[in-house]
């Protein structure tokens, strides 16, 4: 069997807060695979937004070992880890989170920027991925001038950018109405058809049930881990 | 080998290209910012603009009083009979006729030339105040009788026609040179070179007329004594003696007054530069020891430059610490706004980190931002900086030298200011924790 592309064992993250000590995950090991659709599930509170940034190397576990494609990134140092964000793991964000300065292909550009690779390269794959998401008429505005599906399928083609081993998206759907939120669904699906593996965080039962596997955290522990 | 070649090269180019793109970036960003961009840069302008304005004010000054002080000859020692106060005292206090009888003396003259080594030529000189007439036309004028080789020891050369010469001396010959001053007032509408000017009784030819003098470095006059005169008009030393004698006598207000006086002034001429100090100490010392009271002057223009320097020197001081504060102020603009974009942009930071940003990629982003406020503000103060000093010059008639590295080292420090004050919101920036910056909203 291949190694799996997500690796995480016995991840533990604690907070000091003043004198308290808070746990926000409390020892968890699971494994994503090449392909695979995984969503997070739980209630507020139970350490799903922790997961996700230890998951996308924003944040390092306290104790455990977390490996991404093999690589054990528990322990790499700031620069090391941007580097890893920046080339292995595309963000997507429920407040799209794009940069309000720059037009639709500048945004897209941004992961590319940083890993140094040449201009024209980089007009090129941000042009093509604007396409993918269907916003080719759309290049040079600014994301003010966009609605907040349209945003969000930039944030997409921004994930896309540079190829990313997995995709974490954080509560995706959670600014946008139900046709657009359904919009992006539907890209998502297209995307994990590709090849894709997509971690998606959702309170939505709606949003996972698109998903062939489902984890539910409740306290910092895993609770479950449902495979449709 | 030339394939790591190949990709130093590479990655070079793409430093090059990178910079341009984190620039560009820049520029838009402060770009959506125009007001508050704008701002910023006035406060570098300011401060650039003056320091290269202030510099250039000044150094004309210092160049103008340089520029004197070489008219009067670097390796001169100039003497000059001054009325002793006592004296003044005395003839004021009532007495209608009094002769005075003080200043330098032909003795004292030839005790210079015989005892002190190291003088070349000496340039006696009387001075007349009368007025000078051509018809009708007159002006209240200094008469100096002097010698042929006064233009050159002085710096003050004929434009027209000659200076008189030895043989001109010897004959004791009517002839003049006016000087430039002069001319307008006595001769407005002809060239005066061979008309006749009249001076009390008598006529003088005039051969030349002299260079504009502009304005002299005058030691402090004594209060009583008469202001030094614009309009002069030159005549030979010889001439002046036998018209003149030795006695004058001064019709004021009231009362006559009279004063015997050999020699107004006599140039001494130093035979090497870096003795002209210790020449002025001995001739200070010869004088002091054959007149009884300060009846005499000595000027020595090296002495006169010195302090010119040295007046210089505290003036730049003063300017650079001016600058100094100026462009600190500006400085703290710059920060100032620097960190409120930090504070505001947190979001797009914690976006940027999350998409692969490393903390030195953050840190020359927002350095980048603050160096070209900095340098914006340096090129307009630099260009305001430049155009200030013309119109200085055309308007207030006053001159200005800007030296060419004055805006070179304005614009230094300008970016130097951007680096030092965008360096600690920079940091902020770059040590942002991704996450706390990603929630902030």
């Amino acid at each position: 069997m291949a190694t799996p592309i997500v690796q995480c064992e016995n991840v533990c993250k604690t907070y000091q807060m003043g004198m308290v000590t808070v746990a926000a995950l409390r020892g968890i090991s699971f494994e994503i695979h090449a392909g695979e659709y995984v969503s997070i599930m739980g209630p507020s509170g139970c350490g799903k937004s922790t997961l996700l940034n230890v998951l996308g190397c924003l944040d390092r576990p306290t104790a455990g070992r977390y490996r991404l494609g093999g690589e054990d990134v528990s322990q790499l140092d700031d620069d090391a880890l941007s580097v890893i964000r920046g080339k292995r793991l595309g963000f997507i964000f429920q407040s799209y989170n794009l940069i309000q300065q720059l037009t639709v292909l500048e945004n897209i550009e941004v992961p590319l920027y940083y890993q140094g690779r040449p201009e024209a390269e980089c007009r090129a794959i941000s042009r093509e991925l604007a396409a993918r998401v269907g916003l080719e008429h759309r290049l040079h505005h600014r994301p003010f001038e966009l609605s907040g599906g349209q945003q969000q399928r930039v944030a997409i083609a921004r994930a896309l950018a540079n190829d990313p081993l997995v995709i974490l998206a954080d509560e995706p759907t959670g600014n946008l109405d139900s046709t657009s939120g359904a919009e992006i669904l539907h890209i998502f699906a297209d995307l994990n058809r590709n090849g894709k593996t997509l971690i998606l965080v959702t309170h939505d039962p709606g949003v996972a049930k698109h998903c062939s596997r489902t984890l539910r955290l409740r306290d910092g522990e895993l609770e479950s881990d449902v495979r449709h | 080998m030339s394939a790591t070649n190949a990709n130093d090269r590479e990655r070079h180019r793409f430093d090059v290209a990178r910079l341009r793109r984190t620039m560009w970036l820049g520029l838009k960003s402060l770009w959506m910012h125009r007001l508050r961009s704008l701002l910023t840069v006035l406060g570098i302008v300011f401060g650039v603009c003056s320091v290269i304005a202030m510099l250039a004010i000044g150094e004309g000054a210092s160049y103008e009083a340089q520029e004197q002080i070489a008219k009067l000859g670097s390796q001169n020692i100039i003497l000059t009979s001054v009325k002793p106060p006592d004296d003044q005292k005395l003839s004021q206090s009532g007495r209608t006729s009094f002769v005075i009888q003080y200043g330098l003396t032909y003795r004292d003259l030839e005790r210079l030339r015989n005892t002190i080594p190291g003088i070349t030529i000496v340039v006696p000189s009387r001075i007349i105040r009368d007025y000078v007439w051509h018809i009708n036309r007159r002006v209240d004028c200094e008469i100096v009788g002097t010698v042929p080789w006064y233009p050159e020891m002085r710096n003050h050369h004929v434009a027209a026609g000659r200076f008189f010469t030895m043989i001109d001396m010897e004959t004791c010959a009517s002839v003049c040179v006016l000087g430039a001053e002069t001319v307008p007032v006595l001769f407005p509408f002809e060239s005066p070179i061979g008309r006749d000017v009249r001076v009390g009784s008598h006529y003088y030819r005039v051969i030349g007329i002299m260079e504009p003098r502009g304005k002299i470095a005058q030691p402090d006059t004594a209060p009583g004594a008469p202001k030094p005169a614009v309009y002069q008009i030159f005549i030979p030393l010889e001439t002046a003696k036998t018209r003149y004698g030795e006695v004058l006598i001064k019709r004021r207000t009231g009362s006559f007054e009279a004063e015997h006086i050999q020699l107004h002034e006599v140039t001494v001429r130093v035979h090497r530069r870096d003795r002209v100090l210790a020449v002025a100490e001995a001739v200070k010392e010869l004088l002091e020891r054959h007149h009884k009271k300060k009846d005499y002057e000595i000027v020595v223009p090296l002495e006169l430059l010195r302090q010119a320097e040295r007046t210089k020197q505290i003036f730049n001081i003063v300017l650079g610490s001016i600058a100094a504060i100026s462009l600190l102020v500006g400085g703290i603009g710059i920060m100032n706004i620097m960190l409120a974009t930090v504070t505001e942009r947190t979001r797009e930071i914690g976006i940027r980190r999350a998409l692969g940003a490393r903390r030195r990629d953050i840190l020359t982003q927002f350095l980048i931002e603050s160096v070209i406020l900095s340098g914006t503000g340096g090129l307009l103060g630099v260009g305001l900086g430049i155009t200030i000093p013309f119109l200085v010059t055309h308007f207030a008639g006053m001159r200005t030298v800007i030296t060419f590295w004055s805006p070179l080292l304005a614009f230094g420090i300008s970016a130097m200011v951007g680096i030092i004050f965008g360096l600690y919101p920079a940091r902020r920036a770059a040590l942002m924790d991704p996450v706390e910056a990603l929630r902030h909203e």
